[in-house]
């Protein structure tokens, strides 16, 4: 049950996407976010769908994977289009009782879904092709102008790091627990909210010991290992640019390019 | 009255690159009263195995019958197949979470749905049985030393009365002393209450000294199953596998390797004293 969350988790196959600097994956996403919002006709959408979907054909994650990883924000999803849909007002289309649907509306909550949709598949397929230290790392690297302001980069970075390798590790502890609870006829599904959120206490409770216990074991181990912040660091594998990272960044720039001018003349 | 499992095969992430094979076309029995030692690599499917004998994990295909009735079957309880099979899972004490050690206890037979005084009564004998006395019950959980909180959480399974007692290396991360302790209270609910055991360890030692059978499986499969003897005749094939023969084992092959008549079907301490001192006996009638 556990295992279904499919966000944020690593898809082991060989890809040039996979092969990409995270950085210009980064740039990737955010271009592909900019698109989105400022699209505003069908010829920008039906450009980003082919944008989307050609660099999930290149990256070899089966988008059934993907579309997958979209269950977690189908209420958010829903949510949104009902509201447009019923809130909308314009041209009235079909009405029945207090509601109705506008041709304003339908449009609206059309493209509010699609540009959802769209926006959760991209950024899984960021963290689909892109390790967490990998991403932690492209992040660190863009964001270093940062450092000027005094803003802990380094410091943050490495909390998203471990952070992020983390949610694995709990998300089995979880299940081990849950397991051994359930071994002792623990019972996690029936029963109101009430007596569901009592049946998770004894969940919880190891859950927390062990992720502190955990998080004082890496500080100890860390300082064993004389870690002292990102001051004077260098790393085993620093990010360079390759020759795919100067082709993504072309085609990035040109997609962007389109969608302006696609903006701009329609 | 048995646990027997036909054709039991478990796959993990079935359908994506992550896919594996955990367990293999696994057929075997257990018999009432058997002490069975299960022995096998990291990731050999030992884990996987245990769980779905209580219903935890469920079987891609082939079938698993408690008693002669399939667990799978359509209005089975597995709520019930879980008190009857108790789980001891690998450091047991990381699921401890009550206020002091006789309410965690009390967790399993209130699941049970017994009344409070059945629920203290059972929470007590199974205190008694893994040889934590009253003074501990009002103690917090998180202050009893490594040992300790292995056995409350051992008697936190034990307190369900279970029929079949399942032990997922019970002596990791434990000192000789506290090892020592948790097998000693093995062996006496297996001898003292006839309980089935299955225990799952890494020392070839503490299996051999032990079991009645062992079972051995290597990449999900089931390669052994047979009494220790005869399974540590293979000492070669288990070294492939990772695994090994109990150390005297070793000895009385390099003894009679080394030109003594030595029997080397031994497997114990005490074995391989007596068939030692056979030898000599016999070197000195020469």
């Amino acid at each position: 049950m556990m295992r279904d969350i499919t966000l944020g988790q690593y898809y082991p196959v060989q890809s040039p996407v996979h092969k990409l600097d995270p950085r210009t994956k980064l740039f990737g996403t955010l271009v592909l976010i900019a698109a989105l919002f400022a699209a505003d006709n069908l010829f920008c959408y039906i450009l980003a769908a082919v944008f989307l979907f050609g660099t999930i054909r290149l990256s070899r994650v089966p988008v059934k994977h993907i579309v997958k990883g979209l269950k977690p924000v189908i209420f958010l999803l829903l949510f949104s289009v009902v509201f447009n849909l019923f809130l909308t007002s314009g041209e009235v289309l079909v009405q029945f009782w207090v509601f109705k649907i506008t041709r304003e509306g339908l449009s609206r909550s059309g493209m509010m879904a699609v540009r959802l949709i769209f926006l959760v598949m991209g950024t899984s397929l960021l963290t689909f092709t892109t390790t967490p230290n990998q991403l932690t790392d492209g992040l660190e690297r863009s964001l270093r102008f940062l450092k000027v302001v005094r803003v802990p980069v380094h410091e943050i970075a490495m909390m998203m790091s471990i952070a992020l390798r983390f949610i694995p590790i709990l998300v089995e502890e979880t299940d081990k627990i849950m397991k051994a609870q359930m071994a002792r006829g623990a019972d996690f599904e029936s029963g109101g909210l009430i007596k569901k959120a009592k049946a998770m206490i004894p969940l919880l409770v190891p859950l927390f010991i062990s992720a502190f216990r955990r998080a004082s074991d890496l500080a100890m181990a860390m300082e064993a290992r004389c870690y002292h912040g990102g001051e004077g660091r260098t790393k085993m594998k620093p990010l360079r640019y390759a020759a795919g990272d100067r082709a993504a960044y072309l085609v990035l720039l040109g997609f962007l390019l389109c969608i302006i001018l696609l903006k701009i003349f329609l | 009255m048995a646990i027997i499992l036909e054709h039991v095969e478990y796959k993990y992430s079935e359908g994506t690159p992550m896919e594996t094979d955990a367990l293999h076309d696994v057929n075997l029995e257990i018999q009432d009263g058997e002490f069975i030692g299960l022995i096998g690599h990291t990731g050999s499917g030992k884990s996987t195995l245990i769980q779905h004998l209580n219903g935890l994990m469920r079987a891609t295909s082939g079938d698993i019958r408690y008693n002669g009735s399939s667990i799978y079957a359509e209005g089975f309880s597995m709520k019930e197949l879980r008190s009857k099979v108790g789980l001891v899972f690998q450091y047991p004490e990381h699921q401890l979470f009550e206020v002091d050690v006789f309410t965690d206890v009390c967790f399993g037979p209130k699941n049970q749905g017994l009344s409070k005084e059945e629920t203290e009564e059972r929470a007590k004998e199974a205190l008694s049985l893994v040889g934590i006395g009253e003074s501990y019950y009002k103690k917090s959980p998180f202050e009893l030393s490594g040992g300790e909180k292995r056995r409350v959480a051992i008697a936190g399974v034990l307190a369900m009365k279970p029929e079949v007692l399942i032990l997922d290396e019970p002596t990791a991360g434990l000192d000789p002393k506290g090892r020592d302790e948790i097998l000693g209270q093995v062996v006496r609910l297996h001898r003292e209450q006839g309980m089935t055991v299955i225990l799952v360890s890494h020392s070839m030692e503490d299996v051999a000294k032990y079991v009645d059978r062992i079972m051995v499986m290597n990449h999900g499969e089931l390669v052994f199953n047979d009494m220790p003897k005869a399974v540590f005749a293979h000492y070669k094939e288990l070294e492939q596998m990772g695994l090994a023969a109990p150390q005297v084992t070793y000895i009385a092959h390099a003894l009679k390797d080394a030109g003594f008549p030595m029997k080397t079907d031994v497997i114990t301490v005490e074995e391989a004293e007596e068939a030692i001192l056979c030898t000599l006996g016999k070197e000195r009638e020469k």
